[in-house]
């Protein structure tokens, strides 16, 4: 049996795999749109990304077979995000993934509490972290994803996938304790 | 000084990702190392702020349809195209306030459904908060399939799925009967680590579907369908475990 020959048939994915589609990816619509948002920042540019996502999972999706049907396509949308984001932004890729450990940041819950409040806030503060640490926290913390979704996912080891996860929430945190400046001028007076 | 537990261990602990024995001997480090505490603290604030901000981005009803459309599915010849080509300058106004009204019905309905699904949310919160009420929790004491499910038998017009994952961290702790949203369902009681997991069984007419999720006052939920049941887990653990308890149930 030559592995092509399912192939050889039509582009167009028969009824039954349509319904098939449209019941197991399709209500993952809301989870592929906001990956995007988050690793394009932006929701114009997520809208296109996540419509071309769909659109090819929807055409590879004879190689889906079972299994967490959420989890094959955000590593479909996520492709595609880097995909866009190469000939797009080339620059921001460019970050390195930071092996160093940084010290941590002395945080009291009250001062975050305060900080974290502000939907601005938070939003600019994570998208100020490199592409690499946004993922795995907007996966972990806003998507609910298990580390090991998170690992099928983004293709990590399984065994990193905690270790990025603490680099980029100690990232996170240092950014949202930092003073801001003109703020915390302001309040002195 | 610097624990190295902080930047490993600690976050698998937060995600509801080490396995029993692990997470009891991380609770015996946090006994005595002082910094652990504080970041665990800071951890636990970080997440709260970051679910209270709503962060979550839902594809708009403009993507929604594009997909459908390029599905080739019936909903994207709705858009009257044909018709409009000819008509009178003046009557653009009209055509617009149409689409203006039909914008305002679709985020209608889109709120609409939010509405019903935190009300569901809510609905089943609540019935998990009074379960922890004490004396509420369990009809039928036993961590032995053998017993819960025969003691369904006769009061309910469905068979629920009762199953022990001790094995897999979920050891059974009973079952019982509830009211939810004015219907009677069976509630499968489990224990995961010190924490209570309800998980609540009534027969569906749809066919099986992909789980959907939320919190709701801190809880966590996760609904799914499988064989004619619907089924929605609901604890105080990380949305995680309620994930591999959904893969229990199904495989």
């Amino acid at each position: 049996m030559s592995a092509g020959a399912e192939e050889r048939g039509s582009d167009v994915l028969d009824l039954q795999d349509r319904a098939r589609f449209e019941q197991l990816v399709l209500p993952h619509l809301d989870a592929a749109f906001n990956l995007a948002r988050w690793l394009l920042r932006g929701r114009t540019d997520a809208e296109d990304v996540a419509q071309e996502a769909m659109l090819r999972a929807f055409r590879f999706f004879r190689g889906f077979h079972g299994g967490d049907a959420r989890a094959w396509l955000l590593q479909i949308v996520r492709n595609t995000c880097y995909t866009w984001l190469e000939k797009n932004r080339p620059l921001e890729l460019t970050t390195e993934f930071d092996e160093e450990l940084y010290p941590q940041p002395s945080v009291t819950p009250e001062s975050l509490a305060i900080a974290g409040d502000n939907r601005e806030r938070l939003t600019r503060a994570l998208e100020d972290l490199p592409p690499h640490f946004r993922e795995v926290l907007v996966l972990r913390e806003l998507e609910g994803c298990s580390y090991k979704e998170i690992a099928a996912v983004t293709s990590m080891p399984i065994g990193t996938v905690m270790s990025a996860l603490a680099r980029a929430r100690q990232r996170l945190l240092r950014r949202l304790t930092q003073p801001d400046s003109a703020k915390s001028q302001e309040a002195k007076r | 000084m610097s624990c190295e537990l902080t930047q490993s261990v600690l976050h698998g602990y937060v995600d509801g990702e080490l396995d029993a024995a692990r997470a009891a001997d991380f609770e015996r480090h946090l006994v005595s190392c002082a910094e652990c505490v504080a970041a665990l603290e800071a951890q636990e604030a970080l997440r709260s702020s970051l679910q209270r901000a709503g962060l979550y981005e839902r594809a708009p009803l403009t993507l929604r349809k594009k997909v459908r459309a390029d599905l080739g599915s019936p909903a994207a010849d709705q858009i009257p195209i044909t018709a409009v080509s000819r008509r009178p300058s003046w009557a653009w106004l009209a055509i617009a306030a149409t689409f203006v009204l039909a914008a305002l019905i679709g985020w209608r309905l889109v709120e609409m459904r939010g509405a019903r699904e935190s009300a569901y949310a809510s609905a089943i919160v609540d019935a998990h908060l009074r379960s922890l009420q004490p004396g509420h929790l369990e009809d039928v004491v036993s961590t032995d399939q053998h017993t819960v499910k025969p003691w369904f038998d006769g009061k309910l017009d469905f068979a629920p799925p009762v199953r022990d994952f001790a094995g897999d961290g979920f050891p059974l702790q009973g079952g019982r009967l509830d009211a939810v949203g004015g219907r009677t369902v069976a509630v499968l009681v489990y224990a995961r680590r010190k924490h209570i997991v309800n998980v609540f069984v009534w027969p569906s007419s749809g066919g099986d579907a992909a789980p959907r999720s939320g919190s709701h006052l801190g809880y966590q939920w996760l609904d799914w369908r499988k064989d004619g049941m619907e089924m929605c887990a609901v604890s105080d653990v990380a949305a995680a475990d309620l994930d591999t308890l959904q893969q229990l149930f199904i495989n």
